[in-house]
């Protein structure tokens, strides 16, 4: 090093300066951010604080199959119940998206012209129209329905209006619970025999009846235990009463509105990338398996599917995410998710703008975290595993 | 080294070759630098704080920005030839007049339910005058101030007259849509809390979505102020397919607000009011005010800048009562022009009389 060298062409002293800068730059940035907030907000006289979580809520939200609210709770309760409500939208369409985006994916490259062709047209007609022209088409399609006294009866048990549709709901009695421990049981035990039958083939080449053994054990002993038990079940049909149905089981048109949207938005990316992933398979391994004999749908499922997965599902976790956080456009149809409930109306009715901001931020953030997390894990498991 | 920084040191490297090394080093590492750096973070604070003298802002500007409804008949809804009309609209513009003497000056910014108070606390509006109720929460704990009342209403409830509902405590078990984030939500909830019956919320946004809801059935009931059910009925293809029930249940005082803390401006919009008021009070309308300028009643002349030096007092022109009555007109008018029996929504005054007059309307005396 030339002695004359100014010590700010020295590197080591250079990357070190400019990484301090750009910490304390932003967290002047930071500081005058949080600093210049809190000054405008005293003296606006907006009070601030986390107490408001404690107040009665004052207002009503209908929509909420998991929790029972009534306007006395308090807004942390309107908070869990939108939690509680964006996952419902969010897991629902994240699996419906999925197993859409699969089957469309796999048919975009069918050799069959037309169906492919109108893989084609769905994939590039739902991914380019705006997400939220979808939802609010979906809804306005879902209110047009008959209205509540004309309602549609279907084998006289359901019931579809533009009130949602009704269906009876299941009412377990004691005993039941017989038939849920023998259900647990026989996913244990199929999935047991699974491992043992695999272990065996791969021994000694001999295959076991896998599938349907699993479906006796699943299916067929809880349904006998069911019956021997006396039908320890009973269902509570919906009724018209005054205004309204009244029991049974109920779908409102805001959550089939956000779940088709949802799905069928998703799904149209999902299969694009499912396509791609088949595609990144290099041709020799499909004909390799062909010349061993392979039959097509076990080419599909035990040559392809594998290696395509590893280009899949990084892409895929995205999607989730996408759906996770689009789900917030539930406001638009008055979804009661985190944003409606939480994030608009408490913060209306107190004023609290940053706090409720804040809170639903970090909620988004931590689900699109604990996905990210999973399925990072799921991604580990099915890469090449190199010896 | 880490990516940023590698980015980094190419722009420097490419700085060093068009300035001089010694001055770059200088420039970087000066003390002088970082206190105009943090000066420059002060003034921008500042900027985003500075938010008193809203009257200078506004004639700095050249135009007032009024926050409206997205569209309430009679009350701020754009007329048959695009101009927004209506009592609230008439607010916006009597303050415009009372600062620029033009009635057009004005920008109308619609705003939800929910919207509104971020839109006036951030000072993206100057004023609200948007069917807003005055409460102990919004007046203290928002940080706004209300400063007057243009209109008392009260919430009620609009069912199809097929329904066969006589009253609202028959509504058990009813759909009943709701702008959310509003004070009739709350007094839904406890009115039916109170009567202990119980409904189904269906939460919307905008008065036009609970008029799509309610023409489609999706919810049997809208609640809000008695005045916007006269509105959506009126606005109905068949208004007598649709009735109000009989019961208001709480009190709606609706008013003009602003921030709190800008008692000026508070003064320019109390008044703009309360001018209004004070015309129907002394009989003073668009058509005889300028042969009152010659009236003989002290306060008629005192209103209209012939006598004392009110207008100063307000930082406006001495004329601006004149203008506001010669170009909007006195609360009668606006009201009878707008809302009133001989309109759509056929509200009589009620309430909304003088206190003269069986009403509870009343400004204080103007001297």
């Amino acid at each position: 090093m030339r002695s004359n060298i100014g010590f700010f062409s020295d590197e080591k002293f250079r990357s070190i300066f400019f990484q301090t800068l750009v910490v304390g730059l932003f967290a002047l940035g930071l500081f005058f951010v949080i600093s210049t907030t809190s000054y405008n907000l005293e003296k606006r006289n907006i009070a601030t604080g986390w107490s408001f979580l404690n107040n009665p809520a004052g207002f009503d939200i209908s929509f909420s199959p998991f929790l029972e609210f009534k306007s006395t709770d308090t807004h942390l309760k309107v908070y869990f119940v939108g939690v509680l409500n964006t996952l419902l939208v969010s897991v629902t369409g994240c699996i419906a998206a999925t197993l859409l985006g699969f089957i469309l994916g796999i048919v975009r490259l069918s050799s069959n012209w037309l169906l492919s062709r109108l893989v084609y047209i769905y994939v590039e007609f739902s991914r380019n129209v705006p997400l939220l022209l979808q939802i609010i088409l979906w809804y306005s399609i879902l209110i047009q329905l008959p209205r509540v006294k004309q309602s549609l009866q279907i084998l006289d048990v359901f019931y579809i209006s533009n009130r949602g549709l009704y269906s009876p709901r299941p009412i377990f009695e004691s005993g039941f619970s017989y038939v849920l421990i023998a259900i647990v049981l026989a996913l244990i035990s199929s999935f047991l025999i699974n491992r043992w039958a695999k272990k065996r083939q791969d021994t000694t080449g001999q295959q076991f009846p896998i599938f349907s053994s699993s479906i006796g054990l699943i299916f067929v002993i809880p349904l006998i235990l069911f019956f021997i038990l006396g039908s320890p079940m009973s269902f509570e049909h919906p009724e018209m009463k005054g205004f309204n149905f009244k029991g049974g089981l109920v779908i409102r048109p805001e959550f089939i509105a956000m779940f088709l949207a949802l799905s069928i938005y998703t799904a149209a990316f999902i299969s694009e990338i499912v396509r791609a992933g088949i595609m990144s398979v290099s041709k020799g391994q499909r004909e390799a398996s062909a010349a061993i004999g392979l039959k097509q749908t076990w080419i599909m499922r035990l040559i392809i599917i594998p290696q395509a997965l590893r280009v899949i599902v990084p892409p895929l976790t995205s999607q989730y995410l996408n759906l996770t956080k689009n789900s917030s456009l539930g406001i638009a149809v008055g979804y009661a998710d985190l944003v409606h409930g939480f994030g608009g109306i408490s913060l209306n009715q107190t004023g609290q703008a940053i706090e409720c901001m804040a809170i639903v931020m970090a909620t988004y953030l931590s689900i699109s975290l604990t996905i990210s997390f999973f399925m990072n894990i799921y991604n580990r498991s099915i890469q090449f595993k190199e010896k | 080294m880490h990516k940023s920084i590698i980015w980094i040191n190419l722009l420097i490297w490419y700085r060093e070759a068009i300035f001089e090394k010694r001055y770059l080093n200088n420039y970087l590492n000066g003390e002088n630098n970082m206190k105009k750096l943090l000066s420059i973070f002060a003034v921008a604070a500042f900027a985003f704080s500075a938010n008193a003298g809203t009257l200078d802002d506004v004639k700095n500007r050249g135009f007032l920005k009024c926050g409206v409804t997205t569209g309430l008949a009679g009350f701020a809804a754009p007329d048959d030839s695009g101009e927004w009309a209506g009592l609230d609209a008439d607010m916006c513009r009597a303050v415009a007049v009372a600062v620029f003497g033009d009635r057009s000056k004005v920008e109308f910014i619609t705003t939800t339910g929910k919207s509104r108070f971020p839109t006036l606390a951030s000072g993206e509006v100057d004023m609200l005058a948007r069917n807003t109720t005055w409460t102990i929460s919004r007046d203290v704990n928002l940080g706004f101030e209300f400063v007057g009342v243009n209109f008392y209403d009260g919430q009620g409830f609009m069912v199809p007259s097929a329904l066969g509902v006589s009253s609202a405590t028959e509504l058990d078990g009813a759909t009943v849509c709701i702008q959310t984030g509003t004070t009739t939500e709350l007094n839904l909830a406890d009115f039916f809390r109170l009567n202990g019956i119980s409904y189904e919320a269906l939460p919307i946004e905008t008065n036009d979505e609970g008029k799509e809801n309610l023409f489609a059935g999706r919810c049997d009931v809208y609640t809000t102020d008695a005045s916007g059910l006269s509105s959506t009925r009126a606005a109905a293809s068949n208004p007598n397919k649709w009735k109000v029930l009989p019961e208001i249940i709480s009190k709606e005082p609706l008013g003009p607000l602003v921030r709190h803390g800008d008692h000026q401006w508070g003064d320019v919009v109390r008044w703009s009011l309360n001018a209004m008021i004070i015309a129907e009070e002394l009989g003073v309308t668009s058509e005889n005010v300028d042969a009152q300028m010659s009236s003989n009643v002290p306060e008629v002349l005192r209103l209209l800048g012939v006598e004392g030096n009110y207008g100063e007092m307000l930082e406006l022109s001495n004329d601006w009562a004149y203008q506001i009555i010669k170009q909007i007109g006195n609360y009668s008018e606006s009201y009878e022009a707008n809302v009133g029996p001989d309109t759509p929504l056929e509200i009589a005054r009620g309430l909304n009389a003088l206190w003269t007059q069986g009403g509870i309307l009343y400004a204080p005396p103007f001297r």
